[in-house]
């Protein structure tokens, strides 16, 4: 269209300029029905676009279903923290103003939301969540709230509901604590306010009425806590009033002493340091852990160095993957060219020989190289027999890198076998022959002529390669010993034994951005359009 | 009208029928979880068996997920769709999944048999029930088996704990589980450390630094393990000269295997191995367990365990009905239980993940 538009513009006019003026002149250009052809033809194409999404539709919901949203779903686990701000909201409130570089404990208002938050937390039954969860930032965490969990409900906080009660016995109706909270008490007595619809959205899950359940003690101390606290209750009720004259005589109970009788660690001022530090409903802590580092008030620092991990087994599982490929390579490329170059028959059975293996379960190929490679295995037999080696001084080539690197480089070479096979089948042998004719040698012919054709090859299965290995979990957990394991171990240990997913999760997300980052330096270095799988 | 009519009556004759069975308010199939071989054998002939002629109709199905229990429990339960029944787990694990609101509250003497002695279940049971969640079933240690044809010329058998450390006297390769509950107790143990003082000890930086220490000194010849059956297999092999192991795969290389290697019960680690309910079953499923948790955790059943696998019952009432010719084998029967160890749950419920830090940081090294 543009070249028409073109070639009928008048002379001087760019083929943009000669264009416009053309539609100045006769219009838009119309389709069939009289809408603007331009229209149209969006209309088209959107609808095309429309049936092609809805035929891959299905496909696109089943990837979208169990493949992306799972897998994006234990990646944020890396920074999620909610468990503190939901089971204790009214402690991490409180908390935020606490200076943690005091030597001083927190506060009255912290003991009593604590007291609040850890009363609903222990009904539910969520307490010893918290508990494991933050074990994984300091510990001693978990059996301090199973300990304080058994305890909170037998307080002495009763007394100020017979205080109260003795006061004016209407503080003993639900009733009439209802009416007042509906009213402007509401405003003035903020914490007891706020007690009083969890108290209520408590009751509804249970499926209780609180007007039928008496007052628990730890509204009382919500209430004596507003009072003592500067309420302004002047004119809102005179019953007020006159619980906030009395209140300021009332015997008080003092809940850091109750809680530390509960457990002492409640008065280690770490324990409110951690609980601060981990309040944020997003946290770095878990990637901090996975790079060996951690939280702490004063910011991010290293780990002890007895603590260190990560970083060994990260640079640990790059190094054995990247042998692991090389070795893959070296060993596959002669097993590929013959696949490519002897007649059908032969090729068709060595083939077999490679599928063979990968068809066989990974459990029986790693245990079995276990019976080779261990010290009264079979190799070690052989060499003893042989006399290469003394029957005392057997060699040691399993639970050991050498022995993860030995069976996972099996276990992967048909992944480099085939890719390399299905693209030197292609390079036709007349240019092997060519070369030769024309004078080369056989090494300058496969270095010149067929190598270079063949690295697509190469690069399709390295990618799968190394992919494969970085994380590869079974082998080296059975074969490797200590100075063998991949960092996938580790994270399948916080995943089913440790629970921590988050730092199970943080780890995963490093991995993950560790291959992303070197297959973009691949595409940069080699070229992806260079990779062929057939 | 006629679709009406049909399903009336359709509907009326599922209600007779549901009347019919006595149990219509049971569900009448179980999935129950355990941890395969020999030890899954016998829960089936000692439990599950009898359950089922007393209850025709009943279909049970094993699922072999013990190991990785606590974290299918969890993405179970985050998916809301709990596919278990009745879970078993060692005690370390109900702890956690008790913690974690995954595992049932159990009223044990409510929910449970009375001992045929009369006692109730809570008091049966005794010691043994360390978490509110946790039904026990049985005894069982992690103790050292040796090969008794390695044992150098001149030295005898090995029989006390620090000989694992004795190198000159036992060389030899050993086997150990790949994490630091009892290596580290053990270690300490035979670094002079008083048995009463080994978790005060444990519980400071420069206990686990000595515990460590002790390791290192053998570290080079270990092997370490993570699947109970790797021990029996390399004692079989002749790749180690001892290893430490569960007691029944220790009993059944010596038993049925016939191999010659013997046991080392010193300073074993008692741990319990039993039942968990997972939260948040529908009544009728719910139903169907408890009817099957009362009758699988009587006297009569734990003992009848015994018959099969060398762990003791858990229940004080089962203990004089294990046969005869199988209270040699089993961990707490006096002649093997000299000097033993408890697991300390709270202890590493507690210490878990920051010894297991430092335990794993030295392997790596």
């Amino acid at each position: 269209m543009t070249d028409q538009t073109a070639g009928t513009a008048p002379a001087g006019l760019s083929p943009d300029e000669a264009r416009r003026a053309d539609a100045a002149h006769t219009g838009p250009m119309l389709a069939a029905d009289g809408t603007p052809l331009k229209k149209s033809l969006a209309r088209a194409l959107r609808r095309q676009k429309l049936r092609a999404l809805a035929l891959i539709a299905p496909l696109l919901i089943f990837v979208l279903v169990t493949f992306v949203v799972p897998i994006g779903d234990m990646l944020l686990r890396s920074v999620q923290n909610g468990i503190v701000a939901d089971t204790l909201p009214e402690t991490v409130e409180t908390l935020s103003d606490w200076d943690h570089d005091g030597t001083a404990l927190p506060g009255d208002d912290v003991w009593t939301a604590f007291y609040i938050d850890m009363w609903f937390a222990v009904e539910r039954k969520e307490h010893t969540r918290l508990g494991t969860r933050l074990n994984y930032e300091l510990t001693g965490m978990s059996s301090m709230f199973r300990k304080t969990g058994r305890q909170v409900d037998r307080f002495d906080t009763d007394v100020y509901g017979e205080q109260f009660v003795a006061l004016d016995p209407s503080w003993g109706q639900p009733q009439s604590w209802a009416a007042m909270l509906d009213g402007p008490a509401a405003d003035a007595l903020p914490l007891t306010a706020r007690t009083w619809e969890r108290w209520k959205d408590f009751n509804a899950e249970e499926g209780d009425k609180v007007l039928e359940e008496d007052i628990p003690d730890f509204l009382f101390t919500a209430l004596y806590h507003d009072l003592t606290h500067g309420a302004e209750v002047e004119g809102v009720s005179d019953r007020l009033s006159a619980a906030k004259a009395a209140a300021a005589e009332f015997e008080p109970v003092d809940l850091s002493a109750q809680f530390a009788d509960a457990d002492e660690d409640l008065g280690n001022i770490d324990v409110w340091k951690t609980l601060q530090l981990y309040s944020p409903r997003v946290t770095s802590g878990y990637f901090a852990n996975s790079v060996d580092m951690q939280l702490t008030p004063d910011g991010i620092e290293a780990r002890p160095e007895n603590q260190q991990i990560y970083g060994i087994l990260f640079k640990r599982t790059l190094f054995m993957s990247l042998v692991i490929t090389g070795s893959c390579i070296l060993l596959a490329y002669p097993v590929a060219w013959l696949l490519s170059n002897l007649p059908m028959r032969t090729a068709n059975l060595l083939m077999i020989l490679v599928l063979l293996p990968f068809w066989t379960s990974l459990l029986v190929r790693t245990s079995a190289w276990k019976v080779m490679l261990q010290q009264q295995g079979v190799i070690n037999d052989v060499l003893v027999w042989l006399g290469l080696v003394a029957d005392d001084a057997r060699l040691t080539m399993i639970n050991n890198q050498f022995g993860t690197i030995v069976a996972m480089t099996h276990i992967l070479l048909p992944f480099m076998i085939l890719p390399m096979y299905s693209v030197m089948s292609t390079i036709p042998p007349s240019y092997l022959r060519a070369a030769k004719s024309l004078g080369a040698t056989n090494w300058t012919a496969f270095w010149r002529v067929y190598f270079p054709q063949s690295v697509p090859g190469i690069g399709a299965g390295s990618i799968l390669v190394f992919i494969l290995a970085i994380g590869y979990y079974i082998t080296p957990e059975i074969v490797g010993g200590n100075t063998g394991t991949f960092i996938s171990n580790r994270i399948a240990y916080h995943i089913s034994s440790s629970l921590n997913w988050g730092l199970a999760a943080a780890l995963g997300t490093i991995l993950l951005a560790v291959v992303l980052v070197l297959y973009w330096a691949y595409d940069k270095i080699v070229g992806i359009d260079n990779v062929k799988l057939g | 009208m006629t679709n009406r009519a049909t399903l009336l009556a359709s509907a009326a004759l599922v209600a007779t029928a549901g009347m019919a069975s006595a149990e219509s308010h049971m569900a009448s199939d179980m999935t129950l979880v355990s941890w395969g071989g020999a030890y899954q054998n016998s829960q089936q002939k000692a439990y599950v068996e009898p359950y089922q002629a007393n209850n025709p109709g009943v279909n049970v199905v094993w699922d072999e997920s013990s190991a990785e229990a606590v974290a299918k429990l969890r993405a179970m339960n985050e998916a809301d769709n709990i596919t278990w029944d009745l879970v078993d787990v060692v005690a370390a694990d109900a702890i956690r999944l008790c913690d974690e609101g995954l595992a049932m509250e159990i009223d044990f003497d409510e929910m449970l048999a009375d001992g045929d002695d009369g006692s109730k279940a809570s008091d049966d049971f005794g010691d043994m029930l360390v978490s509110d969640c946790y039904i026990p079933q049985i005894v069982y240690s992690t103790t050292f088996g040796y090969r008794t044809d390695m044992v150098p010329e001149g030295a005898d058998a090995p029989d006390e704990i620090c000989d694992v450390f004795d190198l000159e006297t036992y060389p030899g390769k050993r086997a150990l589980e790949k994490r630091p509950i009892n290596n580290m107790e053990w270690a300490l143990l035979c670094d002079g450390v008083a048995k009463e003082e080994v978790y005060d000890v444990l519980a400071t930086p420069e206990g686990q630094d000595k515990a460590l220490a002790k390791l290192d000194t053998i570290k080079d010849q270990v092997i370490w393990w993570s699947a109970g059956a790797d021990t029996p297999q390399l004692l079989a092999d002749g790749e180690i000269f001892m290893g430490s192991t569960y007691n029944g795969r220790l009993y059944s290389v010596i038993e049925e295997q016939n191999q010659p290697v013997a046991m080392m019960w010193d300073a074993q680690v008692f741990d319990l191995d039993g039942w968990i309910i997972p939260t948040g079953l529908s009544e009728e499923r719910l139903a169907r367990v408890m009817d099957f948790v009362k009758f699988a955790t009587d006297t009569q059943r734990l003992a009848d365990q015994a018959k099969y696998i060398s762990y003791g019952p858990a229940r004080a009432s089962s203990a004089p009905k294990v046969p005869e010719d199988m209270k040699m084998h089993m961990p707490t029967d006096p002649a093997n239980a000299g000097n033993t160890f408890l697991y300390n749950y709270e202890f590493w419920a507690d210490y878990r993940d920051d010894i297991d830090a430092k335990f794993q940081a030295w392997l790596a090294q």
